[in-house]
């Protein structure tokens, strides 16, 4: 075992088994881990008592409107893509009491819920997934007001996991937000499964990861092994399911309000608000107001909402986007063109979870290709 | 002697970029014309002899609709002009016209213009222009009375 | 308390962005049949500094909240006053409020009327219905500093006689100030002496020196839209022209996405735009 303190930016090896420690380390510290595990036939984010409950062995077959979990021929412990929920479950979670009041007799008074949030550790988060984070990142923290409770739950160990399967749907190569992530995290693990050996390098990305690594035996990865953890990455780079060509995205989607193909989407999409539930970026809350029978007591509640509704956008009257269709361009446009001009960043990561979950199966990456094909303004501008 | 109505013609928006020539012809079809406070201009049915330009005042065009009264359909005020049944048979005004307030005008005479009109149909086109440009500014914002855009549910 | 026009950064964390404040009703004036201001102060005393064409959330007990625009002079802060019709159960409780009854409020949110960028310059403002409330508070500013502009004019045009907001403050104002109003609507009966027609078709005739002029424009969307073809037809240009947009909103404060228009977000990018920034998506069906 070492016994130089770890740095950031070291690269570590730490046998598979040992990530049971890690577990250990963190709940010792008082973190809640959180991350992937199996239920109801799907990979979902849920409490982990050990190493044991993650999906080990498991892997998942994606496809437009498919999702099939299929048993591995070996024991790896990240060998699937990604499940239907984000982190954001965790970081926003969908229902949260804001506040309640009481009526008195000179009017009301408002008692704010602040039960604290405990210190996560997210494990298994995968890179397009850390990026999808500090996109929203930009928008609750990044602007003249800070929501607070978002930026507690935030501060949870990061525990990445470099991708070395590609899911049916994915496309983060497209989109430079995957395979592989260089930076935001605490530890980034990339596993290594071969015939003989079963094993993770790790990459040391913040100081109290570098405390934490340390209690763990570990041993300074060698040349063939980081090799070997790039080469993972760079596999997996190449089995993408899906591509989006984001060349000049922004204005193309700008000068194409009028196009047909949005009728086309419309005819198809059920406004069933799947792909915002899923999507790691979608951020649309409500806020309901509530009262008991007698009217004394009343709460304010927060909510995850969807711009598929109708609700979503009813001014005195009726909806401003009462069509199927005004409501898909609203969704695609924003994720891929308002979003830009909005946090200076593309909404999308190219997780694909829009695509898998849709149950009739729209492709945005497609959808954007059926745009781009009768665009008939120059091509190759920037951005 | 009598003062000539041309300066006002030739000035007038109404009729800006009319060649020199039409506005003497016009001007000889024009006359000043004055209707004090409830001044009925015209009414529905009656011969349709005039347009006229209101140079200053409001003149409110008017429907009598049964067991409602008196409606106000639409104003015309200041530099504004008023009605178009001079131009098509039978001629004849299909609303109430009456002043709101003192009201100074030019009037046209409808028979003399469509005479010259018909004579020089350069001349007839520049008024049949200068016309239908009012009537469908008019109509726009018919409509948008019609959509009742201040009402409970707009 | 006289309020700044300067742009306020401040790192404020929620949840106290989502708690109202108590503020307590004085009294409940309506307006026409179906129009009310609710006129109120703050219960901890500390004055709302406001700019005209903030907005405020209004929240009844148990009820639910609803974005309302400020219709109050800024100035006779801590009292403000909201002016609002009813069109829903929150506007619809808040119509049955009392004296003495308690109302939250979260705010003031939103772009102003950018008064200090019509200095010197002719002042056009476009009314249209309950449009005219959110345009209130400037009028008020503009009185208040009139030697810092030149014409000042309003246009108001609502959907008849009956439903005129604040006639004896626009008399008043007629009377004793420097400042031409004309009134029109859309359906009279005879006994109404004034004009009778949309108000855009007022601008033609307005007196203003379009070169040298910056116009507010408040109203019913389509009313707006047929506004700024006059403006433009007149030479006013879209860099001086403001419009108030209107947005379905949730949160007030950028976070919940309903109040999106286009790349916008009308709780912090507006309500009041510069017709310049919306041009490109103004008037497009389902924004």
């Amino acid at each position: 075992m070492v016994t130089t303190p770890l740095q950031v930016k070291d690269t570590v090896g730490i046998e598979a088994p040992h990530l049971e420690r890690l577990f250990q380390a963190l709940t010792e510290q008082g973190y809640e881990v959180i991350g992937p595990t199996i239920r109801d036939g799907a990979v979902i984010v849920g409490r982990l008592t050990s190493v044991q409950d993650l999906p080990i062995g498991w892997t998942d077959e994606q496809d437009a409107g498919k999702y099939r979990l299929k048993r591995r021929e070996d024991q790896a412990y990240f060998g699937y893509s990604l499940g239907p929920q984000s982190w954001k479950r965790i970081l926003e979670p969908p229902i949260q009491e804001l506040w309640s009041a009481e009526r008195g007799a000179k009017g009301f008074s408002l008692i704010p819920e602040r039960s604290p949030s405990p210190s996560y550790a997210l494990i298994g988060v995968r890179p397009c997934e850390l990026r999808a984070m500090e996109i929203q990142d930009k928008i609750f923290l990044g602007g003249d007001l800070i929501d607070s409770d978002y930026k507690s739950r935030r501060d949870a160990f990061v525990v990445v996991v470099n991708c070395s399967q590609a899911g049916g749907t994915c496309f983060c190569a497209s989109m430079g937000t995957g395979p592989a992530a260089t930076s935001g995290f605490d530890l980034a693990l990339t596993e290594i499964f071969n015939a003989d050996k079963h094993y993770f390098v790790v990459d040391v990305g913040s100081v109290r990861g570098a405390e934490l690594l340390s209690k763990l035996a570990h041993w300074p990865a060698t040349a063939v092994e980081k090799e070997a953890a790039h080469q993972v990455v760079a596999e997996t780079a190449r089995h993408m399911g899906r591509t989006l060509n984001t060349a000049g995205l922004k204005n193309l989607l700008y000068r194409s309000y009028d196009h047909p193909r949005w009728d086309n989407v419309a005819a198809r999409c059920l406004s069933c608000t799947n792909c915002t539930m899923v999507c790691p970026t979608c951020f649309c809350t409500t806020v309901k107001d509530a009262t008991d029978l007698e009217g004394r007591k009343a709460e304010r509640w927060k909510e995850w909402d969807s711009c598929f509704t109708t609700e979503f956008s009813y001014i005195h009257g009726g909806s401003v986007r009462a069509t199927v269709k005004s409501r898909y361009r609203q969704w695609l446009m924003h994720k891929l063109a308002t979003w830009n001009d909005q946090f200076d960043a593309l909404g999308c990561v190219g997780c694909g979870r829009c695509i898998t979950w849709c149950p009739v199966g729209i492709d945005l990456t497609e959808e954007v290709r059926a745009i781009r094909g009768t665009d008939s303004t120059a091509r190759g501008e920037t951005p | 002697m009598i003062q000539t109505l041309e300066p006002i013609i030739r000035e007038h928006p109404f009729f800006h970029g009319l060649d020199e020539q039409y506005i003497s012809l016009i001007a000889e079809c024009a006359t000043n014309v004055r209707f004090e406070e409830d001044a009925v201009l015209f009414r529905q049915s009656d011969p349709a002899d005039h347009f006229y330009l209101v140079r200053e005042g409001l003149v409110a065009v008017e429907l009598m609709i049964p067991h409602r009264g008196y409606t106000t359909i639409f104003t015309a005020g200041n530099g504004e002009v008023l009605g178009w049944s001079w131009l098509f048979p039978p001629y004849r005004w299909h609303f109430d016209a009456r002043a709101l307030h003192l009201t100074r005008a030019l009037a046209f005479d409808g028979k003399c213009l469509r005479t010259k009109c018909e004579e020089d149909h350069d001349l007839g086109y520049e008024m049949f222009r200068r016309f239908t440009q009012m009537m469908t500014t008019r109509l726009e914002s018919t409509s948008l009375q019609l959509m009742d855009l201040y009402g409970a549910n707009a | 308390m006289a309020p700044t026009l300067e742009h306020q950064v401040t790192e404020t964390l929620s949840p106290q962005l989502m708690l109202p404040d108590l503020y307590r009703i004085q009294r409940l004036k309506m307006e026409t049949g179906d129009t009310f201001t609710l006129e109120m102060i703050p219960d901890n005393g500390v004055s709302l500094s406001f700019l005209p064409g903030q907005f405020n959330m209004l929240y009844v007990f148990g009820v639910g909240e609803v974005p309302i625009s400020i219709s109050s002079d800024p100035s006779a802060s801590p009292v403000i006053q909201h002016t609002t019709r009813v069109v829903g159960t929150v506007t619809k409780a808040m119509g049955t409020l009392k004296a003495g009854d308690a109302i939250g409020i979260r705010g003031p949110f939103g772009t102003h009327w950018p008064v200090e960028r019509a200095k010197d310059r002719d002042v056009l403002i476009v009314a249209g219905g309950i449009g005219l409330a959110p345009l209130r508070p400037a009028l008020f500013w503009l009185m208040s500093h009139r030697e810092q502009y030149r014409k000042i004019v309003l246009l108001y045009g609502t959907r008849s006689p009956d439903d005129i907001l604040y006639r004896h403050e626009l008399e008043h104002w007629r009377g004793k100030f420097d400042l031409e109003i004309q009134v029109t609507v859309d359906r009279a009966a005879s006994t109404w002496r004034g004009n009778v027609g949309v108000v855009s078709t007022m601008i033609p005739r307005a007196p203003f020196d379009s070169s040298n002029t910056t116009a507010f424009v408040c109203g019913p969307e389509v009313m707006m839209l047929f506004t700024v073809m006059e403006l433009r037809k007149r030479g006013v240009t879209s860099a001086h022209t403001y419009l108030s947009m209107e947005r379905n909103m949730k949160c007030g404060i950028g976070w919940c996405g309903h109040c999106q228009f286009g790349p916008t977000f009308v709780c912090k990018n507006g309500p009041v735009f510069c017709l310049e920034q919306i041009e490109p998506i103004l008037g497009k069906a389902e924004i």
